[in-house]
Protein backbone atom coordinates (compact mmCIF):
# COMPACT_ATOMS: atom_id res chain seq x y z
CA UNK A 1 0.00 0.00 0.00
CA UNK A 2 1.24 3.86 -0.82
CA UNK A 3 0.74 5.48 2.84
CA UNK A 4 0.73 9.22 3.52
CA UNK A 5 1.94 9.92 7.47
CA UNK A 6 1.90 13.45 8.56
CA UNK A 7 3.86 14.57 10.98
CA UNK A 8 7.13 13.46 12.35
CA UNK A 9 7.12 13.78 16.06
CA UNK A 10 7.52 10.70 17.92
CA UNK A 11 4.35 8.87 16.73
CA UNK A 12 5.03 9.89 13.21
CA UNK A 13 8.66 8.74 13.20
CA UNK A 14 7.83 5.02 14.83
CA UNK A 15 4.52 4.93 12.89
CA UNK A 16 6.74 5.26 9.66
CA UNK A 17 8.99 3.20 11.08
CA UNK A 18 7.10 -0.29 11.16
CA UNK A 19 4.91 0.83 8.10
CA UNK A 20 8.31 0.56 6.02
CA UNK A 21 9.14 -2.68 8.16
CA UNK A 22 5.69 -4.06 6.49
CA UNK A 23 7.23 -3.66 3.02
CA UNK A 24 4.43 -0.47 2.55
CA UNK A 25 5.92 2.32 0.31
CA UNK A 26 5.65 4.88 2.86
CA UNK A 27 6.14 9.28 2.44
CA UNK A 28 6.48 11.64 5.98
CA UNK A 29 5.40 15.07 5.89
CA UNK A 30 6.72 16.86 8.42
CA UNK A 31 7.66 20.65 8.55
CA UNK A 32 10.41 21.52 10.45
CA UNK A 33 13.61 20.57 8.28
CA UNK A 34 15.71 19.14 11.13
CA UNK A 35 13.41 16.58 12.24
CA UNK A 36 13.02 16.14 8.61
CA UNK A 37 17.47 15.59 8.26
CA UNK A 38 17.52 13.53 10.96
CA UNK A 39 14.73 11.41 9.64
CA UNK A 40 16.23 10.94 6.65
CA UNK A 41 19.55 10.35 7.87
CA UNK A 42 18.30 7.18 9.82
CA UNK A 43 15.02 5.72 8.19
CA UNK A 44 16.31 6.68 4.24
CA UNK A 45 14.93 9.56 2.15
CA UNK A 46 11.37 8.41 3.17
CA UNK A 47 10.38 12.24 4.90
CA UNK A 48 9.59 15.28 2.70
CA UNK A 49 9.76 18.74 4.17
CA UNK A 50 6.75 20.72 3.91
CA UNK A 51 3.25 21.43 5.29
CA UNK A 52 0.97 18.08 5.12
CA UNK A 53 -2.09 20.73 4.90
CA UNK A 54 -1.18 22.48 2.13
CA UNK A 55 -2.71 21.15 -1.11
CA UNK A 56 0.74 22.12 -3.32
CA UNK A 57 2.71 19.72 -1.05
CA UNK A 58 0.05 16.67 -0.80
CA UNK A 59 -0.16 16.99 -5.38
CA UNK A 60 3.53 16.85 -5.46
CA UNK A 61 4.02 13.61 -3.12
CA UNK A 62 1.09 11.72 -5.51
CA UNK A 63 -1.49 11.67 -2.53
CA UNK A 64 -4.29 11.15 -5.44
CA UNK A 65 -2.98 7.97 -5.49
CA UNK A 66 -2.33 6.90 -1.77
CA UNK A 67 -4.41 4.56 -0.47
CA UNK A 68 -3.94 5.65 3.15
CA UNK A 69 -3.02 8.90 4.77
CA UNK A 70 -2.89 9.13 8.38
CA UNK A 71 -2.59 12.42 10.41
CA UNK A 72 -0.32 11.96 13.41
CA UNK A 73 0.81 15.83 14.51
CA UNK A 74 0.19 17.01 18.36
CA UNK A 75 -2.37 20.07 16.59
CA UNK A 76 -6.10 18.32 16.32
CA UNK A 77 -6.90 21.33 13.68
CA UNK A 78 -3.53 20.20 11.47
CA UNK A 79 -4.49 16.63 11.29
CA UNK A 80 -8.36 17.30 10.71
CA UNK A 81 -7.49 19.48 7.72
CA UNK A 82 -4.71 17.21 6.12
CA UNK A 83 -7.62 14.41 6.08
CA UNK A 84 -10.23 16.22 4.83
CA UNK A 85 -7.68 17.65 1.90
CA UNK A 86 -6.98 13.83 1.36
CA UNK A 87 -10.57 12.64 1.79
CA UNK A 88 -12.43 15.55 -0.29
CA UNK A 89 -9.16 17.19 -2.59
CA UNK A 90 -7.37 13.56 -3.40
CA UNK A 91 -10.31 10.84 -2.95
CA UNK A 92 -7.73 9.09 -0.72
CA UNK A 93 -10.00 6.27 0.23
CA UNK A 94 -8.77 5.82 4.04
CA UNK A 95 -8.24 8.63 6.67
CA UNK A 96 -6.93 8.09 9.91
CA UNK A 97 -6.57 11.11 12.23
CA UNK A 98 -4.98 11.50 15.45
CA UNK A 99 -7.10 12.91 17.67
CA UNK A 100 -5.49 14.94 20.97
CA UNK A 101 -8.87 16.66 22.54
CA UNK A 102 -11.24 13.48 22.93
CA UNK A 103 -14.25 16.02 22.45
CA UNK A 104 -13.22 16.75 19.01
CA UNK A 105 -13.10 13.01 17.91
CA UNK A 106 -16.76 13.35 16.95
CA UNK A 107 -16.65 15.97 14.95
CA UNK A 108 -14.03 14.47 13.13
CA UNK A 109 -16.31 11.39 12.24
CA UNK A 110 -18.81 13.79 11.12
CA UNK A 111 -16.93 15.54 8.94
CA UNK A 112 -15.95 11.84 7.31
CA UNK A 113 -12.46 10.91 8.87
CA UNK A 114 -12.81 7.05 8.44
CA UNK A 115 -10.66 6.19 11.71
CA UNK A 116 -10.02 8.20 14.67
CA UNK A 117 -7.66 7.70 17.56
CA UNK A 118 -7.96 9.28 20.51
CA UNK A 119 -4.53 8.83 22.35
CA UNK A 120 -5.82 9.83 25.71
CA UNK A 121 -8.44 7.11 25.55
CA UNK A 122 -6.19 4.27 24.36
CA UNK A 123 -4.20 5.38 27.28
CA UNK A 124 -7.03 5.34 29.69
CA UNK A 125 -8.23 1.81 27.80
CA UNK A 126 -4.76 0.54 28.68
CA UNK A 127 -5.06 1.58 32.39
CA UNK A 128 -8.36 0.33 32.81
CA UNK A 129 -7.28 -3.48 31.54
CA UNK A 130 -4.97 -3.44 33.77
CA UNK A 131 -6.66 -2.16 36.64
CA UNK A 132 -8.11 -6.37 38.55
CA UNK A 133 -11.59 -4.32 39.23
CA UNK A 134 -12.17 -3.14 36.16
CA UNK A 135 -14.82 -5.85 34.23
CA UNK A 136 -14.52 -4.74 31.04
CA UNK A 137 -12.07 -3.71 28.44
CA UNK A 138 -12.74 -2.30 24.82
CA UNK A 139 -10.41 -4.44 22.23
CA UNK A 140 -12.36 -3.29 19.06
CA UNK A 141 -14.18 -0.57 17.46
CA UNK A 142 -16.09 -1.60 14.45
CA UNK A 143 -16.86 1.78 12.99
CA UNK A 144 -19.17 0.96 10.30
CA UNK A 145 -21.23 -1.95 11.73
CA UNK A 146 -21.66 -0.17 15.17
CA UNK A 147 -20.06 -2.85 17.02
CA UNK A 148 -18.06 -3.29 19.83
CA UNK A 149 -15.68 -6.22 20.39
CA UNK A 150 -15.16 -6.48 23.96
CA UNK A 151 -13.24 -8.09 26.80
CA UNK A 152 -15.18 -9.36 29.99
CA UNK A 153 -13.91 -10.59 32.95
CA UNK A 154 -16.74 -12.64 35.55
CA UNK A 155 -15.65 -11.25 38.42
CA UNK A 156 -16.66 -13.81 41.58
CA UNK A 157 -19.35 -11.89 43.04
CA UNK A 158 -20.88 -11.91 39.43
CA UNK A 159 -24.43 -12.81 39.35
CA UNK A 160 -23.66 -15.01 36.41
CA UNK A 161 -21.20 -16.87 37.77
CA UNK A 162 -22.37 -20.83 37.71
CA UNK A 163 -24.85 -20.14 35.24
CA UNK A 164 -25.42 -21.72 31.90
CA UNK A 165 -25.38 -18.69 29.40
CA UNK A 166 -28.78 -19.80 28.03
CA UNK A 167 -29.90 -19.06 31.21
CA UNK A 168 -27.95 -15.72 31.16
CA UNK A 169 -30.72 -12.45 29.58
CA UNK A 170 -28.22 -10.70 26.94
CA UNK A 171 -29.49 -7.41 24.98
CA UNK A 172 -30.41 -8.13 21.20
CA UNK A 173 -27.53 -8.51 19.32
CA UNK A 174 -24.96 -9.60 21.46
CA UNK A 175 -22.78 -12.33 21.07
CA UNK A 176 -20.54 -14.19 23.18
CA UNK A 177 -18.10 -15.55 21.19
CA UNK A 178 -14.72 -16.90 22.92
CA UNK A 179 -14.28 -18.17 26.88
CA UNK A 180 -11.02 -17.84 27.69
CA UNK A 181 -10.77 -19.70 31.22
CA UNK A 182 -7.53 -20.92 33.28
CA UNK A 183 -6.33 -24.35 32.17
CA UNK A 184 -8.34 -24.86 29.69
CA UNK A 185 -7.93 -23.96 25.63
CA UNK A 186 -10.17 -20.59 25.05
CA UNK A 187 -12.98 -21.82 23.66
CA UNK A 188 -16.28 -21.15 21.47
CA UNK A 189 -19.18 -21.30 24.14
CA UNK A 190 -22.78 -22.70 23.65
CA UNK A 191 -26.19 -22.08 24.86
CA UNK A 192 -25.12 -24.85 27.94
CA UNK A 193 -21.73 -23.24 28.56
CA UNK A 194 -21.54 -22.71 32.55
CA UNK A 195 -19.88 -19.26 33.31
CA UNK A 196 -17.22 -19.48 36.22
CA UNK A 197 -15.94 -16.65 38.12
CA UNK A 198 -12.68 -15.46 36.72
CA UNK A 199 -13.19 -16.28 32.50
CA UNK A 200 -12.76 -13.90 30.51
CA UNK A 201 -15.88 -13.33 27.94
CA UNK A 202 -14.61 -11.73 24.35
CA UNK A 203 -17.87 -10.78 22.80
CA UNK A 204 -19.39 -8.75 20.15
CA UNK A 205 -22.29 -6.48 21.05
CA UNK A 206 -23.60 -3.11 19.32
CA UNK A 207 -21.98 0.13 20.77
CA UNK A 208 -25.76 1.26 22.12
CA UNK A 209 -26.11 -2.26 24.27
CA UNK A 210 -22.45 -1.84 25.72
CA UNK A 211 -23.59 -0.90 29.39
CA UNK A 212 -26.58 -3.46 29.28
CA UNK A 213 -24.14 -6.52 28.45
CA UNK A 214 -22.24 -5.51 31.36
CA UNK A 215 -25.14 -5.85 34.08
CA UNK A 216 -26.33 -8.99 32.06
CA UNK A 217 -22.91 -10.40 32.92
CA UNK A 218 -23.38 -9.18 36.77
CA UNK A 219 -21.17 -5.80 36.96
CA UNK A 220 -23.14 -4.17 39.34
CA UNK A 221 -21.38 -0.86 38.77
CA UNK A 222 -22.82 -0.51 35.45
CA UNK B 1 -27.33 40.57 14.64
CA UNK B 2 -25.14 39.01 17.15
CA UNK B 3 -22.01 37.96 16.23
CA UNK B 4 -18.84 36.00 17.91
CA UNK B 5 -15.14 36.89 15.98
CA UNK B 6 -12.82 34.67 16.97
CA UNK B 7 -9.16 36.35 17.09
CA UNK B 8 -8.49 39.50 17.97
CA UNK B 9 -6.03 40.47 15.81
CA UNK B 10 -6.24 43.91 13.58
CA UNK B 11 -8.87 42.45 11.32
CA UNK B 12 -10.66 40.82 14.30
CA UNK B 13 -10.75 43.67 16.02
CA UNK B 14 -11.03 46.36 13.39
CA UNK B 15 -14.30 44.43 12.17
CA UNK B 16 -15.21 44.39 15.97
CA UNK B 17 -15.12 47.78 15.97
CA UNK B 18 -17.61 48.13 12.89
CA UNK B 19 -20.05 45.99 14.02
CA UNK B 20 -20.47 47.56 17.25
CA UNK B 21 -20.94 50.63 16.07
CA UNK B 22 -23.28 48.97 13.53
CA UNK B 23 -25.76 48.69 16.40
CA UNK B 24 -25.04 44.78 16.79
CA UNK B 25 -23.75 42.60 19.15
CA UNK B 26 -20.66 41.31 19.72
CA UNK B 27 -18.50 38.81 21.20
CA UNK B 28 -14.80 38.63 20.71
CA UNK B 29 -12.11 35.41 22.13
CA UNK B 30 -8.85 35.38 21.53
CA UNK B 31 -6.53 33.32 23.46
CA UNK B 32 -4.69 36.54 24.88
CA UNK B 33 -5.49 39.01 26.72
CA UNK B 34 -3.07 41.31 25.40
CA UNK B 35 -4.68 41.14 21.80
CA UNK B 36 -7.86 43.23 23.35
CA UNK B 37 -6.20 46.11 23.41
CA UNK B 38 -6.72 46.51 19.65
CA UNK B 39 -10.07 47.01 20.33
CA UNK B 40 -11.30 50.72 20.14
CA UNK B 41 -12.05 52.38 23.35
CA UNK B 42 -15.55 52.88 22.55
CA UNK B 43 -16.15 48.79 22.02
CA UNK B 44 -19.48 48.12 24.02
CA UNK B 45 -19.63 44.21 23.00
CA UNK B 46 -17.49 41.40 25.48
CA UNK B 47 -13.69 40.54 24.75
CA UNK B 48 -13.66 36.70 25.88
CA UNK B 49 -9.80 34.66 26.55
CA UNK B 50 -10.37 31.28 25.54
CA UNK B 51 -9.00 28.92 22.59
CA UNK B 52 -12.33 29.12 19.95
CA UNK B 53 -11.23 24.95 19.22
CA UNK B 54 -12.84 24.05 22.27
CA UNK B 55 -16.58 23.83 22.26
CA UNK B 56 -16.69 24.38 26.45
CA UNK B 57 -15.27 27.44 25.68
CA UNK B 58 -17.39 28.45 22.03
CA UNK B 59 -20.21 27.17 24.43
CA UNK B 60 -19.59 30.19 27.11
CA UNK B 61 -19.04 32.69 24.95
CA UNK B 62 -22.93 31.52 23.54
CA UNK B 63 -22.13 30.25 20.22
CA UNK B 64 -25.47 28.67 20.53
CA UNK B 65 -27.13 31.91 20.31
CA UNK B 66 -24.91 33.42 17.63
CA UNK B 67 -26.55 34.62 13.88
CA UNK B 68 -22.49 34.74 12.76
CA UNK B 69 -19.07 33.21 13.83
CA UNK B 70 -16.22 34.33 11.92
CA UNK B 71 -12.75 32.63 12.22
CA UNK B 72 -9.88 35.48 11.90
CA UNK B 73 -6.89 33.51 13.60
CA UNK B 74 -3.75 33.47 11.91
CA UNK B 75 -4.10 29.62 11.49
CA UNK B 76 -5.63 28.50 7.99
CA UNK B 77 -6.20 25.26 9.96
CA UNK B 78 -7.52 26.47 13.34
CA UNK B 79 -9.98 28.56 11.58
CA UNK B 80 -11.18 26.08 9.07
CA UNK B 81 -11.73 23.81 12.09
CA UNK B 82 -13.27 26.17 14.47
CA UNK B 83 -15.73 27.56 11.29
CA UNK B 84 -16.85 23.51 10.96
CA UNK B 85 -17.48 23.18 14.92
CA UNK B 86 -19.36 26.14 14.87
CA UNK B 87 -21.36 25.33 11.63
CA UNK B 88 -21.67 20.96 12.55
CA UNK B 89 -21.58 21.43 15.95
CA UNK B 90 -23.59 24.41 17.08
CA UNK B 91 -25.81 25.12 14.01
CA UNK B 92 -24.75 28.47 13.77
CA UNK B 93 -26.43 29.95 10.96
CA UNK B 94 -23.87 31.89 9.21
CA UNK B 95 -20.13 30.87 8.97
CA UNK B 96 -17.26 33.11 7.62
CA UNK B 97 -13.54 31.71 7.25
CA UNK B 98 -10.44 33.51 6.21
CA UNK B 99 -8.20 30.86 4.29
CA UNK B 100 -4.69 32.44 3.66
CA UNK B 101 -3.75 29.72 1.23
CA UNK B 102 -5.76 30.34 -1.87
CA UNK B 103 -5.94 26.77 -2.85
CA UNK B 104 -7.17 25.64 0.61
CA UNK B 105 -10.10 28.08 0.82
CA UNK B 106 -10.75 26.59 -3.11
CA UNK B 107 -11.19 23.04 -1.16
CA UNK B 108 -13.55 24.09 1.56
CA UNK B 109 -15.54 26.82 0.18
CA UNK B 110 -16.69 23.58 -2.03
CA UNK B 111 -16.91 21.54 1.06
CA UNK B 112 -19.73 24.26 2.08
CA UNK B 113 -17.85 26.88 4.25
CA UNK B 114 -18.14 30.63 3.69
CA UNK B 115 -14.47 31.51 2.72
CA UNK B 116 -12.24 34.38 2.10
CA UNK B 117 -8.48 34.46 0.97
CA UNK B 118 -6.43 37.69 1.95
CA UNK B 119 -3.98 36.43 -0.58
CA UNK B 120 -6.17 36.63 -3.54
CA UNK B 121 -8.31 39.31 -2.64
CA UNK B 122 -5.04 41.43 -2.13
CA UNK B 123 -2.89 40.27 -5.02
CA UNK B 124 -5.94 40.77 -7.14
CA UNK B 125 -6.48 44.62 -6.41
CA UNK B 126 -2.86 45.42 -5.83
CA UNK B 127 -2.29 43.79 -9.70
CA UNK B 128 -5.22 45.89 -10.68
CA UNK B 129 -3.56 49.19 -9.24
CA UNK B 130 -0.26 48.82 -10.68
CA UNK B 131 -2.01 48.27 -14.43
CA UNK B 132 -3.90 51.61 -13.70
CA UNK B 133 -1.26 53.62 -12.53
CA UNK B 134 1.60 52.15 -14.61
Amino acid sequence: MYIIVVGGGRVGYYLTKALLDEKHEVVLVEKDSSICDAINDELGSVCIRGDGSEVAVLSDIGTNRADMLIAVTGDDEDNLVSCQLAKHRFKVPRTVSRVVNPKNAALFKRLGIDITVVSTNVILENIEAEVPTHPLTHLLSIGDRGLEIVDIRIMPDSSVSGKAIKQVSLPSGAVLSLIIRKGVRPFVPTADTVLQAEDRVIAATPAEAETALRVSLGDAEA
Amino acid sequence: MKVLIMGCGRLGARLAGLLDDGGHQVTILDMDSYAFRRLPSTFHGTALVGNGLDEDVLRRAGVEGMDVFVALTEGDNRNIMSTEIAKHIFNVPRVICRIYDPLRQQVFESLGLETFSPTTIFAGILSEQIEKTG
